[in-house]
C-alpha cells in the first residue's frame, strides 16, 4: 500500500502532470498536423525526421533553438506575472519595441562608451523602455479608466511606428542603404556571444528573469500580495492591499521583461535597430505563458516547443518545398488541442 | 385574460418547504393568494419571503408541498413553465437589455413572439394596455436612457403583455422616488380592479398598510399570520415580525454595569460618504465606540450598514466630517494603516470579503498583519503560525491544515480562519458585520465570547447585526440606521423592540433617548 500511496503522490504531483500534458499536447498537435502534410502531398514521417535532424540532432541546430528561446522566454514571463494578479497583458509585441529602442537610444547617446558602461546602460534601458510601455496601461488600469487588455493591445500598433519613425529619421543609417534601419551599434554596445555560436547573454537575461520570476511569485510577501489580488480582489483591498500600486508594478515588471526580449534582438542578434525586429515573439509569449499555465517550468518547455515549432517553418521551407506558414497550422493546432482539454478561458479562469 | 371572478383563490400554497444546507428557508408554508387584491409580504431578511416567491415563480423547487392555481394543481419546474400558467416576477434586479428599446425589450420576452416580428401590432397592444393601466411610456426609446420607474413598468408590461394574471413583485419601491411609489400604487389600483394578483415583498410597514389589501408576515421559514391591512397596525406588524422576545438564557447576559473608558476609542462625527451606483449614501453619522464598548448597530439590510462597515476601515472616504482612532484623526488613513493600528474587520461574507480561496490557509494568515512578520523580503512563517496557532487556541477553535487551500475548508472554518486571524494581535476595534449570520447555535455563541473578549481586553466592538436578540444581548448601546442615517440611540436595556423596529423600517420618524 505505502509504494501505492507513493505512486498517487507521484502521479498527482505538478510537475508529472505538466509533463504528461506537455507530451500529450505534442502528440496530437503532431498528429494533426501530420494529415495536413499528408494533405499537401508529403511524407510526414520524412518531414519530421528532417526536422528533427536539423533542429535538436545537430549542434548549430540545437544552438539556433536557444536563440529562439531567447525573447520567447521573456515574452512568455512578461505576460505570466501581470495574470498573477488577473491582468491580462497582451502587449508584449509593444513593449519588446519599446525596450530596443530604449536600449538603441541609450547608445546613440554615448556610442563612445566602453563596453563596461554600455552593457548595463542597454539593459537597464531594455527593462524601462518596456516597463514604462507597460505601466501606461497599468496607471490606466488601476485609475479604473481603461482595461488592461484593450490598453495593451492597442499600444502594440504604436511601439513600432515610434521605432519606425526614428530610423526612418535621426537614427537612419548613412550607409547607402535601401532598407530602413539604424545605423549600426558599435561592437562595445553588443551583447557578448556564448560557446561560439549565435547563442548571447540574453539567453542567461531570459534564464535569469524566468527564476525572478518564480522567486518574487513564490519566495516573497509581495508575491504573496499580489497573488492575493489575483485570487480575491475584493479580500485584497480589505485586508489592506495596495491593489492600485501592485497593477502597475506587476505590468511594468512584466513590460521590462519584454523590453528585455527586444534589447536581446537588437544587441545580440541584428546589431541595428529595424521594424522588422521580432516575427511576433510578443504574441507567442503571450501563448506560451497561459498554455503553461503561468507555471516557470511550463514556461521553458513551451518556449522550446515553439522555437522548435518556428525552426521546424524553416527546414519545411527549404526541404519540403511548404510555405514558411504551414507552422501556423501547427501552432493553431496546439493552442486548439490545449484549449479543448482546458474548457477554454472564458470557462476555466 | 381578465376575466377572473375577484375574491376567488387563484394560487395558493400547501406545506411547502425548503431547505438550504442547514437553514430551513421555508417551512410548511400555507398561503392564499386572491384575484382582484394587492398583498403584501413582509417579514426580516431571511425570513423565508424571496423563497417563497421564487418556488412560486419556478425559480426554486420546493422539497415538498404543493403549488394550487385555480384549484388545480401545478408543477412549476422553471419559471418558463409559471409564465405559461400566467405567474409573472419582477426581480430586484430588473431583467432588461439596456441598448435596446422599450419594444424590443418587451419583444424579447414573449414567448410567443414569430420569426418576423409585427412591431406596429405588438406596440398597438402595449399601448391599449399601458393606457389601461397608467403604463404610458415611450416605447421607442433605449432602456438605459429610462428612469428606475420608468423601467419598473417596462418589467410590468412585459408580464401584462405576456398574459400574466399573478405579478409578484420582489422589493419593488425599494429604488423608487417616493412619487413613483405614489404611481406605482394607482398602476396596483387599476390592475386589481380587473382582477389581478399582486405579490409584492417590501419591508416598508407604512406603504404596506396604505396600499395593500391583504398582508402576510412570515418569520423563520413560517407564516406567522395573515391579515386585512384595514385591520393591521404597525405595531401588531412588527410584534408578527419579530415575534415574541424569547427569554435570555441565564449566564448568556453581560453585567449591565460596565467600566467604560471615557475617551472614545473610536469615533465618527458628522460623516458623510459618496456614493455611486446602488450603493446607500451615508448622511451626518455620529458613532462612537468606547474602550470596552460593544456598539450595536440595527438595521434592516441595505440601510447603509456596509456603507457604514467601510467607512470605518477606510476602504470609502469621508465626504464630510471626521474619523478618530485611538486619539488620531485617521480620516485619510489607508487599509494598511487602520489594521496596522488594532482595527480588525469581520465582514459579512467571510469567503468573498476577507480570504483568498486559491491561497493556502498558511497564506491567508499572513495576509493584512501589516509588517509584524517582515523579514526581509519575505516573511517570519515560524513566528506566524505560533502566533496564529494561540490564537486559533485562545477561541477554541481547531487549527485547519495549514498547507491546504481555503478553497476546500468548509464555510464555518473559513470564517474561523479570518477570525483567528483577525483577532490575533489584539484588536483595539472590531467592526464586525452579521458576524453570526449562518452559524449553528454553537458557534455563533464562540463568536459572541471572542467579542465580548476583545471589550474585555479593553477593545471597542462595532456590531453590525440584523439580529434583535443578539444586539440585546450584546450591545451597551444601540444605534438605529435607516437609509444611511441614525435615527435612534438607546443606552443599553432602555429600547423595547417594537420601537426599534418602528425606527429599522421608518415608520417612526427618528427619536434619541
Amino acid at each position: 500500500m505505502p509504494e501505492a500511496a507513493v505512486i498517487a503522490t507521484f502521479r498527482n504531483s505538478d510537475a508529472v502532470r505538466a509533463a504528461a500534458r506537455f507530451a500529450g499536447v505534442s502528440a496530437v498537435a503532431l498528429l494533426v498536423f501530420a494529415l495536413v502534410l499528408l494533405a499537401a502531398g508529403k511524407d510526414p514521417l520524412s518531414a519530421y525526421a528532417q526536422t528533427f535532424r536539423h533542429t535538436l540532432a545537430s549542434s548549430y541546430g540545437f544552438s539556433e533553438l536557444l536563440v529562439r528561446m531567447t525573447p520567447l522566454l521573456l515574452a512568455a514571463v512578461a505576460v505570466a506575472l501581470p495574470s498573477r494578479l488577473g491582468l491580462i497583458n497582451v502587449g508584449g509585441e509593444g513593449q519588446l519595441y519599446m525596450g530596443a529602442f530604449a536600449a538603441s537610444a541609450g547608445v546613440f547617446l554615448f556610442p563612445g562608451a566602453p563596453a563596461w558602461l554600455l552593457l548595463p546602460l542597454v539593459v537597464i534601458g531594455g527593462f524601462l523602455g518596456g516597463a514604462v510601455w507597460a505601466a501606461i496601461p497599468g496607471a490606466l488600469r488601476a485609475a479604473k479608466l481603461v482595461n488592461e487588455t484593450v490598453a495593451t493591445l492597442l499600444l502594440n500598433y504604436v511601439a513600432p511606428l515610434i521605432v519606425g519613425y526614428f530610423i526612418f529619421g535621426p537614427w537612419r543609417t548613412t550607409e547607402n542603404s535601401a532598407y530602413p534601419e539604424s545605423s549600426p551599434y558599435p561592437p562595445a554596445a553588443m551583447l557578448p556571444n556564448l560557446f561560439g555560436t549565435r547563442i548571447h547573454a540574453g539567453l542567461l537575461i531570459a534564464l535569469a528573469a524566468l527564476a525572478v520570476y518564480w522567486v518574487l511569485m513564490e519566495k516573497t510577501r509581495w508575491g504573496i500580495e499580489m497573488r492575493a489580488i489575483g485570487g480575491n480582489p475584493e479580500a485584497a483591498r480589505r485586508l489592506g492591499i495596495a491593489v492600485p500600486v501592485w497593477i502597475v508594478a506587476a505590468l511594468a515588471i512584466g513590460g521590462g521583461f519584454a523590453g528585455l526580449a527586444g534589447m536581446g534582438e537588437a544587441m545580440g542578434i541584428t546589431g541595428r535597430l529595424r521594424q522588422t525586429l521580432s516575427p511576433g515573439y510578443g504574441f507567442a509569449g503571450f501563448l506560451i505563458a497561459w498554455l503553461a499555465g503561468g507555471r516557470p517550468l511550463g514556461i521553458l518547455f513551451m518556449s522550446f516547443l515553439f522555437a522548435i515549432i518556428t525552426a521546424a517553418g524553416d527546414t519545411l521551407q527549404i526541404s519540403q518545398g511548404l510555405p514558411y506558414a504551414v507552422v501556423n497550422i501547427l501552432l493553431a493546432t496546439i493552442l486548439f488541442v490545449v484549449l479543448a482539454s482546458r474548457g477554454g478561458w472564458g470557462v476555466s479562469r | 385574460m381578465s376575466t377572473v371572478p375577484r375574491a376567488q383563490v387563484l394560487l395558493e400554497t400547501r406545506g411547502l418547504s425548503k431547505r438550504y444546507g442547514p437553514v430551513q428557508a421555508n417551512d410548511g408554508v400555507d398561503f392564499r393568494l386572491h384575484g382582484g387584491e394587492v398583498h403584501a409580504l413582509l417579514g426580516e431578511n431571511g425570513a423565508g419571503k424571496s423563497t417563497l416567491s421564487k418556488i412560486l415563480y419556478g425559480f426554486v423547487r420546493p422539497d415538498a408541498g404543493e403549488i394550487l392555481l385555480d384549484g388545480r394543481r401545478v408543477e412549476l419546474r422553471t419559471p418558463r413553465d409559471a409564465r405559461a400558467l400566467g405567474i409573472g416576477m419582477v426581480f430586484q434586479t430588473f431583467m432588461l437589455v439596456p441598448a435596446l428599446s422599450v419594444l424590443e425589450n418587451i419583444e424579447l420576452f414573449l414567448t410567443d413572439l414569430p420569426r418576423v416580428p409585427d412591431p406596429r401590432g405588438i406596440a398597438t397592444r402595449i399601448r391599449a394596455l399601458a393606457e389601461r393601466f397608467g403604463l404610458a411610456i415611450d416605447l421607442s426609446a433605449p432602456v438605459r436612457q429610462l428612469s428606475v420607474g420608468d423601467q419598473q413598468k417596462v418589467e410590468i408590461l412585459k408580464l401584462l403583455l405576456a398574459k400574466a394574471r399573478v405579478l409578484i413583485l420582489d422589493e419593488p419601491t425599494r429604488v423608487l422616488a417616493p412619487h413613483e411609489i405614489e404611481a406605482l400604487f394607482r398602476v396596483f389600483g387599476a390592475l386589481k380592479a380587473e382582477g389581478y394578483a399582486i405579490l409584492f415583498i417590501t419591508h416598508k410597514l407604512r406603504e404596506v398598510i396604505r396600499c395593500a389589501d391583504r398582508i402576510t408576515v412570515m418569520r423563520k421559514g413560517r407564516i406567522t399570520g395573515s391579515v386585512d391591512a384595514s385591520r393591521a397596525d404597525v405595531e401588531t406588524l412588527v410584534a408578527m415580525m419579530f415575534g415574541e422576545r424569547p427569554a435570555h438564557a441565564p449566564g448568556l447576559e453581560r453585567p449591565v454595569a460596565r467600566p467604560i473608558g471615557a475617551a472614545p476609542i473610536f469615533e465618527l462625527r458628522a460623516a458623510s460618504s459618496p456614493v455611486s451606483g446602488r450603493e446607500i449614501a451615508l448622511r451626518n453619522l455620529d458613532v462612537s465606540v468606547g474602550a470596552g464598548e460593544i456598539v450595536g448597530v440595527a438595521g434592516v439590510s441595505g440601510s447603509g450598514q456596509k456603507e457604514l462597515g467601510d467607512l470605518a476601515l477606510g476602504l470609502r472616504p469621508l465626504a464630510t466630517g471626521t474619523k478618530t482612532f485611538r486619539g488620531e484623526d485617521v480620516s485619510s488613513w489607508s487599509i494598511a494603516r487602520m489594521r496596522e493600528a488594532g482595527l480588525a474587520f469581520i465582514p459579512e461574507d467571510a469567503l468573498g470579503m476577507a480570504a483568498i480561496p486559491g491561497m493556502s490557509v498558511r497564506e491567508n494568515l499572513s495576509l493584512g498583519a501589516g509588517r509584524r512578520y517582515h523579514r526581509g523580503v519575505g516573511l517570519d512563517w515560524q513566528r506566524l503560525e505560533s502566533t496564529m496557532k494561540t490564537s486559533f487556541e485562545a477561541l477554541s477553535f481547531p487549527v485547519p491544515p495549514l498547507n491546504l487551500p481555503v478553497a476546500t475548508l468548509s464555510g464555518g472554518n473559513v470564517q474561523r480562519v479570518v477570525l483567528a486571524r483577525e483577532m490575533a494581535h489584539e484588536p483595539r476595534l472590531v467592526v464586525a458585520l452579521y458576524p453570526t449570520r449562518g452559524l449553528d447555535f454553537r458557534s455563533a455563541a464562540a463568536v459572541r465570547a471572542l467579542l465580548r473578549g476583545a471589550c474585555d481586553r479593553g477593545g471597542g466592538v462595532l456590531l453590525i447585526s440584523e439580529d434583535l436578540d443578539e444586539l440585546e444581548e450584546m450591545a451597551d448601546r444601540l444605534l438605529v440606521l435607516f437609509a444611511g442615517a441614525v435615527v435612534g440611540t438607546f443606552p443599553r436595556g432602555a429600547w423595547r423592540p417594537e420601537e426599534v423596529g418602528l425606527l429599522m423600517t421608518g415608520a417612526k420618524e427618528g427619536a434619541r433617548a
